[in-house]
Parts: C-alpha cells; structure tokens; sequence
C-alpha cells in the first residue's frame, strides 16, 4: 500500500471510527486504562488494514518537576521515573550532575556503580525472561499455572531472580529507589563478608543461568520467523561491553559523543502516543539487549559468547522476538563480569572512601548509559546555586514505540487472513519482547478465569 | 468460604509497589494460595471484573482517571491505596507547584494542549478509601501483613509515631545532629528507618504522622542551621498534597 493510499484509509478509517466510537464506548475506556494498546482495523476476511501500537501513559512532567530542585535531590526524583529501572536512572542522572560540577569519582565509586548497573540488569531482565515472556512460550496465561507444570524451571528462575535481588541489595542497600547512590561517591558501603558471599554465590548462579539457557534453546521454535532489518543503536566503547561508559555508536551511522545525543534521537510527537517518538537514520530504531548484543557482541565475556553461539545469535540480528535471548546472553555476561568486578574490589580492599565534595556552578552534563531496556539519557542544566534550569531525559522504551510501530506494519502482511488468536497473540508477544517499561499493557498478566480480558483490540471496519 | 478475589490497578506511577509484590518470589506463590488475583496490572474495565479487594497504585493526574478510579471504587469492597503516589500524592504532587501551562510546554511545546492532566492528587482525595500502605517504595513486609489482616478481616493500621522511634531503635545516630537535614521527626514510621541505616537520610516518602507539627519542624530544622528554602524544598518533594491541605502553599493549578 502507498503512502497516498494509507493516508486515504486513514482519514475513512478514522471517520468510521468516530462513528462508531459513540457506539462503542469501551474502546475509549480500555485505551484510557491501557497505558499502550494494539489497536487492529481488520476487514471482513481478517485481512489487517491497519495495525496501531498506542501509548497512552498518563503523562507525568518529570522533566518540569526537577525545574529549581537542588542537584543534591534529583537522582531521588527522577529514580521514580520507573521502578523497574530505578539505579539505571539514578546513575545516569548522577552521571549528569557530576558532568555539569566538573566532579570526578573514584575508581572505586565506579566499580560499585558498575556493580549495580549489573545488579539491575539481572533483576529486570529475569523479571522479563520468566516472568512475562516465559508464560507466552509455553502457552499460559501466567507464570502461576507454571508452579503445576514446570515447577523445576520455575523454582530455576525464581533462584535466578531471588540472588540478583540480593546483589542490589547488598550493592545499593535496597532492591528498588537505592539510596546509597548519590553525586560524588556511596553514602555507605557493602561489607567485605557481604561482597564475599555474593561472589561465591555468583559463582554459583552460572550453573542455574546455564539451565535457563537451555529451557529457552528448547522452546526457540516456538519463536515467529520474523525479521526486519532496523537501525541499532547502543553506547558503544573499544574496552569494554559497555554499560556505564560509553559512546552512542549505531549500526547505520557514525559513533557520536554523548553532548550530541539529540542528534540521535530526533524526538517528534505523534497523535497514537503521550510517549515521543525518536528516529535517526531510518524512520524508527532498536534500542536494548538485542541492540547491544548486535553492536558490542565481539566484547561479551566467553561465557556469554558461547550461550549467543548455542543461539544462533550473531551480529546482525534482525530478529525482534529474539531480543529475550539477548537478554539472557547479558545475564550471563553480567554475572561473569560482576564477578571478575568483585574480585577486583575485594583483591584491593574495600576503602570507606569520603564523598567528593561538589562545588555547585552554572553548566549542563549529560548522562548516558544502558539501563536494562536500551540507552538511557539524561541531560541538565544547572544554574550556579546548583538548582536545575532545565531538564531533558530520553527514556529507552521511548525510543523503541517507532520500532514497534514499524515492525507491526511490517507483520501485517504475513498475519493477514490468520484467526484472530493469532494475530493477537503474535501482536501481543513482538510488543512483550521489547519489554516496555512504561506501559504495564505489555506487562499484563493474565490469571485466572477472565479468558476475555485481552490486550489487543479488534475495530472491524 | 470462598477466597477473596483481588484486583491491582495503577494510575500515574512508576510501578515500583508492584514490583514489590513481584519480588515476594516464592512467597507470592503462597500468598496467591489464598487469594484469587483476578487482575494483576492490566485489565479492561468493560469486562464486568469481580473483585472484593482493590489495591491502587500511582496518584490521579488526569480528568479520567478520576472516573475510572470511581468505577473501581464503586466495585470493590476494600480499597487499598499503596505506595506513596497513591497515599499522599509523592513526587507527581511536584508539579502542582508550577503553572499548568508551564509545566505542559516545558515537556511538549507546542502540542502541550493535546494532552490531558490537572494537579496531582492521591486516591483519597478522590474515592474514599479503606486503608494504607505507605512508602515510596513500599515495604514488601508490610505489604504481606496488610493482606495478612484483610485475610482476617481486620484493617491494617500502620504505625502513628514517627520514623524517628525507629531510627533510635536500629542504632543510627541523628542525622540533623551530623548536619543533614531529615525530616524524621515527623514521617511516619514504618520502614525501619531503611533509608538512614542505608546512609542517607529521611525524605517524608511515607507522609506525614498523625499531628505532625510542621511549624516546629521548621523550628528544628532552623537551629540546625538550615535556610527557609532548603526546609521547604524537602517538605515539597513528598508532602506537596500535604502542604496544601494545611494551607501552606496556594498551588497555581485548581482545579
């Protein structure tokens, strides 16, 4: 179809919907509750006209709120951006704050804020992992009827995510919104018994990661043969798989420093979503593990590498299904690394190092890093009492809404004609792959009896 | 008797109560034994949901928020605000303290007009509401006491005396007493003082405790050689909603 005539259908489209709006009420409601919803305008035949990935988030003003706080609060309130994500938000807005005072932090400082950047992206990647796609392989509606037919994967996953639970704990002091981080340094640190129980605990976790390796190499027939060639874009570094440092490299374009991140992610508003959009070099791109593993994969650690190897994972990747086996490769990976990382700091010795004093002064920083769901910005501008002027951050699921749009316009075809089962659960499953973080629509879980509850919704045209 | 059927809805929030909750782990799977989840984060409210027990997270930000927030009310028998979004309004009460036309353009420019918000609110602002769990986050442990209590039939009634009690209990030394300013003296209790003992310091997350004396707060926080500004800027960041209620502030936006 070319654009002329989309923009055709488009308008009718949109006609006949209103039309048909006042009849049906609870298409607006269930938007309203949605946070994002797939909207699908099928014809009589089930042939797809027009399928429609919408964001309707209540939006919060995040970046208006820090307007005049004090640098000393701002990693507090922008942590609360998102619970799942909050110490990559933390640091990145640290990050921010320390670029615009001119403060440099110890090696120290950055090994522990490495550590719990390792410790988030285990936690919320085996949240995804087994949690919310886990049950969609397996053809469940929860991980609940798991308990009952897979209870020694389950009880697998559940050791997984209990131990990278404790890693924050013990790195950050707490599981969600730490409070150990701060501009300059740790407010207080693990202890040497703390940090040794967990790297042997580490250690061991490897063997249950390596059997969640293999569960999924078994189900990965159950994954849609599905690709669509996009843009990659992830922080990139010559030492290292990077995550907290970094440059924000692409597969399409050239490497650029992190000052000049807008002019990666040319954010545009669009009528679908409370969420901007972004776009680079083609109209839409990937960020997150998949986009990570495509652009840093010669940079894994040999155990990671090896898990991509038994995966048929390699650079590049045109697969979006396949973002949750990039998930587990980075699980694999942070855990080696936090381990080499660990014996670095315990093979020094723990030093109960005094904060960097900041000296506030008028001056802008940017924050950039990889929090579990793709590259991560932060940028500030401070005036020279220290209180912010003004505020940008680009939030990584931000950046995938064009990619997931495009990818559904591009699944159209093939999933025209199925049953509507399937469109929806195909639809439903590309979205829950992205594992986006600010619409819970894809966080859904079903349980129970409620068999009509369904995150994609169905307009006949 | 039947077990109770329970239902988790979310308004303007960042999730993180209910990652909480997720992060029971095993005990989750033990605590859903004697409970029927109907809706865990998402549902549509068209299908005629059946559920006693309403937990709601995140605050009310927006005109149809309200109404959605009503039809939940009006269903559940309980309704459970959780988290501090939920309970004293939290962060999201930050911007009722800028213009609503400013606060709109500085995030979208232009096309702020398209999208729809008013000032902050929590849940009891709008429906009433039968119990609470503070914290931002909140605390897992008090979380499974609360379902605990309902289990019984009783209401969970969360402590009425500051954090300072529990602060003094796990052995911190005074944080004002080092020159940090906390607000402490009068939050309400019921974290453990977690964020102390973490090294930092208190931030209110949990709203203020019954008959809190902001006046002699500012008071103490005064001798302790703080400025006006820095006082006002920590009540702002949580007991924004608060502060209103008492007249402190005249906010820009009504409503």
């Amino acid at each position: 179809m070319n654009k002329k005539q989309l923009k055709k259908n488009m308008v009718i489209d949109s006609k006949q919907q209103e039309s048909k709006n006042k009849k049906i009420e609870v298409h607006h409601l269930t938007r309203v509750e949605g946070h994002g919803d797939i909207v699908v305008y099928l014809d009589k035949n089930n042939q797809i006209q027009r399928c429609e990935w919408r964001v309707v988030e209540a939006p919060r003003f995040f970046e208006a709120m820090v307007v005049g706080r004090p640098y000393t609060d701002i990693h507090h309130i922008v942590s609360r951006i998102c619970g799942i994500c909050s110490i990559g938000h933390q640091l990145a807005s640290i990050q921010a704050t320390e670029e615009a005072f001119h403060c440099q932090v110890s090696e120290q400082t950055i090994i522990l804020r490495k550590l719990a950047l390792h410790a988030e992206n285990l936690q919320s990647h085996l949240l995804h992992i087994g949690y919310l796609v886990l049950p969609d392989l397996l053809e469940v509606g929860s991980v609940f009827p798991l308990a009952k037919t897979h209870k020694q994967e389950l009880l697998n996953i559940i050791s997984c995510r209990k131990l990278s639970n404790k890693f924050s704990q013990v790195i950050c002091g707490r599981t969600t919104h730490p409070q150990r981080l701060v501009p300059g340094g740790m407010e207080s640190f693990p202890t040497v018994s703390e940090l040794k129980e967990l790297l042997k605990e580490l250690k061991h976790s490897l063997a249950w990661l390596n059997n969640l390796g293999n569960l999924f190499l078994s189900l990965k027939e159950k994954y849609p043969k599905f690709e669509r060639e996009t843009e990659y874009i992830a922080l990139v570094s010559n030492g290292e798989y990077a995550l907290y440092h970094g440059e924000v490299g692409s597969s399409l374009d050239e490497r650029k420093p992190n000052f000049f991140y807008t002019q990666m992610t040319n954010e545009y508003c669009v009528p679908q979503s409370t969420a901007k959009w972004t776009k680079n070099v083609k109209d839409a791109y990937m960020v997150g593990a998949l986009a990570r593993l495509n652009l840093n994969y010669e940079l894994l650690t040999p155990g990671a590498k090896n898990l991509a190897r038994r995966f048929g994972l390699s650079p590049l990747c045109h697969n979006p299904f396949f973002i949750t086996l990039a998930q587990i490769v980075e699980c694999v990976h942070s855990t080696e690394e936090s381990i080499a990382l660990l014996d670095v700091l315990l093979t020094r010795g723990l030093k109960d190092e005094k904060i960097v004093p900041i000296k506030p002064c008028a001056g802008k920083g940017v924050g950039a890093l990889e929090a579990p769901r793709g590259i991560l910005f932060h940028y500030y501008e401070y005036n020279e009492e220290g209180r912010i002027v003004k505020a940008d951050c680009i939030i990584p699921t931000n950046q995938n809404h064009g990619n997931i749009q495009k990818d559904f316009e591009a699944l159209a075809p093939i999933l025209s004609g199925k049953s509507e089962r399937e469109i929806e659960f195909t639809l439903s499953m590309l979205v829950r792959a992205y594992d986006p973080c600010i619409s819970c629509s894809t966080h859904y879980i079903e349980l129970g009896q409620n068999k009509n509850l369904s995150p994609v919704q169905f307009v006949y045209v | 008797m039947s077990k109770p059927k329970v239902a988790f809805f979310d308004f303007a929030g960042c999730e993180g109560d209910q990652l909480q909750i997720a992060n029971l782990e095993e005990r989750l799977l033990d605590i859903a034994s004697h409970l029927e989840i109907v809706n865990f984060r998402e549902v549509k409210t068209e299908q005629a949901d059946n559920y006693d027990i309403a937990f709601i997270e995140g605050s009310i930000t927006r005109p149809e928020d309200e109404k959605r927030l009503k039809k939940i009310r009006k269903q559940a028998k309980m309704l459970i605000a959780m988290g501090a979004c939920a309970t004293i309004g939290g962060i999201n009460c930050l911007k009722n303290f800028l213009g609503k036309q400013e606060y709109t353009s500085l995030v979208y420019g232009p096309y702020a007009r398209h999208y729809s918000t008013y000032a902050t609110r929590p849940v009891r602002a709008v429906v009433p509401v039968d119990g609470e769990i503070h914290g931002c986050p909140i605390d897992k442990e008090e979380f499974v006491l609360v379902v605990k209590s309902l289990l019984l039939g009783k209401i969970y009634i969360p402590p009425d005396y500051p954090v300072c009690v529990e602060c003094k209990k796990a052995g911190n030394i005074c944080q004002l007493e080092q020159g940090r300013l906390c607000l402490g003296m009068i939050t309400r209790a019921g974290c453990k003082a977690t964020c102390i003992s973490a090294g930092s310091v208190c931030w209110g997350c949990r709203g203020p405790v019954p008959g809190a004396n902001l006046d002699a707060a500012r008071q103490v926080i005064d001798e302790h050689g703080f400025s006006w500004l820095e006082a006002e800027d920590r009540f702002r960041l949580y007991l924004g909603y608060f502060l209103r209620l008492q007249g402190w502030v005249y906010e820009q936006e009504t409503t």
